[in-house]
């Protein structure tokens, strides 16, 4: 397929508008978090990255980040991993049912069920825990694990349960031996693409809480811009280091990313 | 940005067909899991006669409640997590509560108030016109760039479609500090219109009541346009390039072949793409939170905004409730909605 040389032109001047476009904004809060910070003056000032670590504790707020996505992408995953296995290769009464409401998961929005969760918890004296924080994204994540999984599945050649039972295996170890091995590609883009919801989440966070005691990367960085407003340079270094592990991810695992991306919304 | 609870199936193909119907219904067909042909029965009474017994679940669960047993943890927390709260979220709507002490039944008065709440209203125009920025925007930019992407032939595709979707990978609370110090009164857009002379038109722009809202919704269009174009491209890279061939053979244009083939092929993932940006219009809280709190006034409120607002600013624990659910409904709404358009127009 042959373009003139005009379209061509025309063509890789929009790209690299929109690709400017996009960056713009990344560049400036990198440019800005080496710029010199209040009471400085030129030259590149790597040191802010140091003082935002400290100042904005971020070395706690990263912490409890890791350990809360740790919780979500887990359980998540085993929960989805069961609950897509009954779903893609058995067939039991009240499948259908059972699935469209699981499927209905993925279109309640947070906001309509932290309220009745904060104050239920609150009641059980639960808010400022890990578990107040994890448990509503993994229910979310199981909702959207399951839908995926069941796909992954079922996409998959019938016989390979069948030989499983031959060689006597219950379905336990049919699952854990032949399929989930069978499903790594699905199982890693669906924990990429759980983790990156879990580590950019801010509702969750900010509500269950209060405290300010388990306090996520994304909560400590909106934190800190409400008490450093003026501090730019320190601000823009915490940025970077609040976005930088999904970014990295991505980069390194593009293929999964675009991929969970595309197929979980075009399923 | 896509998020777990904006993540919807909406085509038809992707359907739940009802192959994995329950037990006994119609012959399975297809592909999905055919578990109990009578001859994979562990071929031990092969001639024993099976008519009266339900077939087992599949070829390794033999007992009816396997199945059961693998979604019952899952079911637990879902239902503990996301269901329950759902159904206290619609009983919370019908009290008036302050958020501790006692609470008194107003039945649907929540919901008639809403009716006449300034702040409500203008947060729903607002999202309206955020979804201009969020959905219209970025889907008219997302089919321009996966077109050129598509048959353009260019070098660097890969790097192209990585730098326009990494905005959709990062935190929008990163997203909204990086913004706002674009808008800042000293910031990259104040210094790029000084720079060409146009002192008049610089301003705050997150501050001023005529421009925030707009402001908000252009961070909008920068987060979505990636997943936008991702969206097409995947539709597009469907298209057999022979058709292109065949379209440049007879003499037509990029304009024309893009009415003519590229975007027919696409409206399964324009329906898709629209679901979930104007449901991320709905759902700005993040960015508003960070940026301007729905002000100057209520100029940029939202309905996810207002959720927060009532039920942990304001202590109406009720109001707050019944938005959330109007919330819901909308999005049932929308996704329902949209999908039929699209299936209808297919």
């Amino acid at each position: 397929m042959r373009v003139s040389r005009v379209e061509t032109a025309a063509n890789y001047v929009i790209l690299v508008g929109f690709a400017l476009f996009a960056l713009a904004p990344v560049l400036t809060i990198v440019l800005t978090s080496v710029s010199a910070p209040l009471g400085e003056t030129g030259g590149l000032h790597l040191s802010n990255y140091v003082d935002a670590w400290t100042v904005g504790g971020f070395g706690r707020s990263l912490g409890n980040s890791v350990a809360v996505a740790a919780i979500v992408v887990s359980l998540a995953t085993v929960l989805a991993i069961l609950a897509g296995y009954a779903f893609g290769t058995m067939r039991f009464r009240g499948s259908t049912v059972l699935f469209y409401l699981f499927l209905l998961g993925l279109m309640i929005p947070t906001e309509a069920t932290i309220i009745p969760l904060f104050f239920d918890l609150r009641t059980l004296g639960l808010t400022d825990t890990y578990l107040a924080i994890a448990m509503p994204q993994v229910a979310q994540s199981v909702a959207f694990g399951t839908f995926w999984l069941r796909s992954q599945f079922r996409a998959l050649p019938t016989s390979l349960v069948e030989a499983a039972a031959l060689d006597g295996a219950g379905p336990l170890q049919a699952l854990v031996r032949i399929l989930v091995p069978a499903s790594k590609p699905a199982i890693v883009t669906m924990v990429v693409l759980v983790f990156m919801w879990t580590w950019n989440e801010f509702l969750i966070a900010l509500i269950m809480a209060p405290s300010g005691s388990l306090r996520t990367a994304p909560l400590g960085l909106a934190n800190f811009q409400g008490q450093y407003t003026a501090e730019t340079a320190l601000l823009a270094a915490g940025a970077v280091i609040v976005a930088l592990p999904t970014v990295i991810l991505f980069l390194f695992l593009q293929r999964h990313f675009i991929r969970g991306m595309l197929e979980g919304v075009a399923k | 940005m896509a998020t777990r609870d904006g993540i919807y199936a909406t085509s038809r193909r992707s359907r739940p067909s009802h192959d994995t119907g329950p037990a006994g219904s119609t012959q399975p067909t297809g592909q999905g899991p055919q578990p109990d042909a009578p001859r994979t029965d562990a071929g031990a009474r092969p001639e024993a006669p099976r008519r009266t017994r339900r077939p087992r679940p599949s070829a390794v669960a033999r007992s009816a409640a396997t199945p059961y047993l693998f979604i019952l943890p899952a079911f637990l927390v879902y239902g503990a997590f996301a269901l329950y709260p759902l159904g206290r979220a619609a009983q919370f709507s019908l009290f008036e509560w302050k958020g501790f002490g006692a609470s008194t039944f107003v039945g649907l008065g929540n919901y008639v108030e809403l009716a006449g709440d300034a702040d409500f209203r203008a947060a729903i125009a607002n999202a309206l016109l955020l979804i201009v920025f969020y959905a219209v925007i970025p889907l008219v930019v997302g089919l321009v760039l996966a077109a050129v992407l598509r048959r353009g032939q260019v070098r660097g595709m890969g790097f192209f479609r990585t730098v326009i979707f990494l905005p959709q990978v990062i935190a929008l609370v990163v997203v909204a500090v990086a913004w706002r110090q674009i808008y800042s009164p000293n910031g990259l857009l104040n210094d790029a219109l000084r720079a060409v002379g146009l002192d008049v038109l610089t301003r705050g722009w997150l501050g001023d009541p005529g421009t925030a809202l707009a402001a908000v919704g252009f961070i909008g269009t920068w987060v979505e346009m990636g997943l936008v174009m991702l969206l097409m491209l995947s539709g597009m890279s469907r298209i057999p390039g022979e058709l292109f061939e065949a379209a440049r053979l007879d003499g037509a244009g990029a304009v024309r072949e893009f009415f003519a083939i590229t975007l027919p092929a696409v409206r399964g993932e324009i329906t898709v793409a629209l679901v979930l940006t104007i449901i991320a219009a709905l759902k700005t809280f993040d960015l508003i939170y960070m940026t301007t709190s729905g002000g100057p006034g209520n100029t940029t409120t939202v309905p996810s905004f207002e959720v927060y607002f009532r039920a942990f600013e304001l202590r109406e624990v009720g109001s707050a409730s019944a938005v959330a659910i109007v919330l819901t409904a909308l999005i049932f709404v929308i996704n329902v909605g949209v999908s039929r358009i699209g299936e209808r127009a297919s």
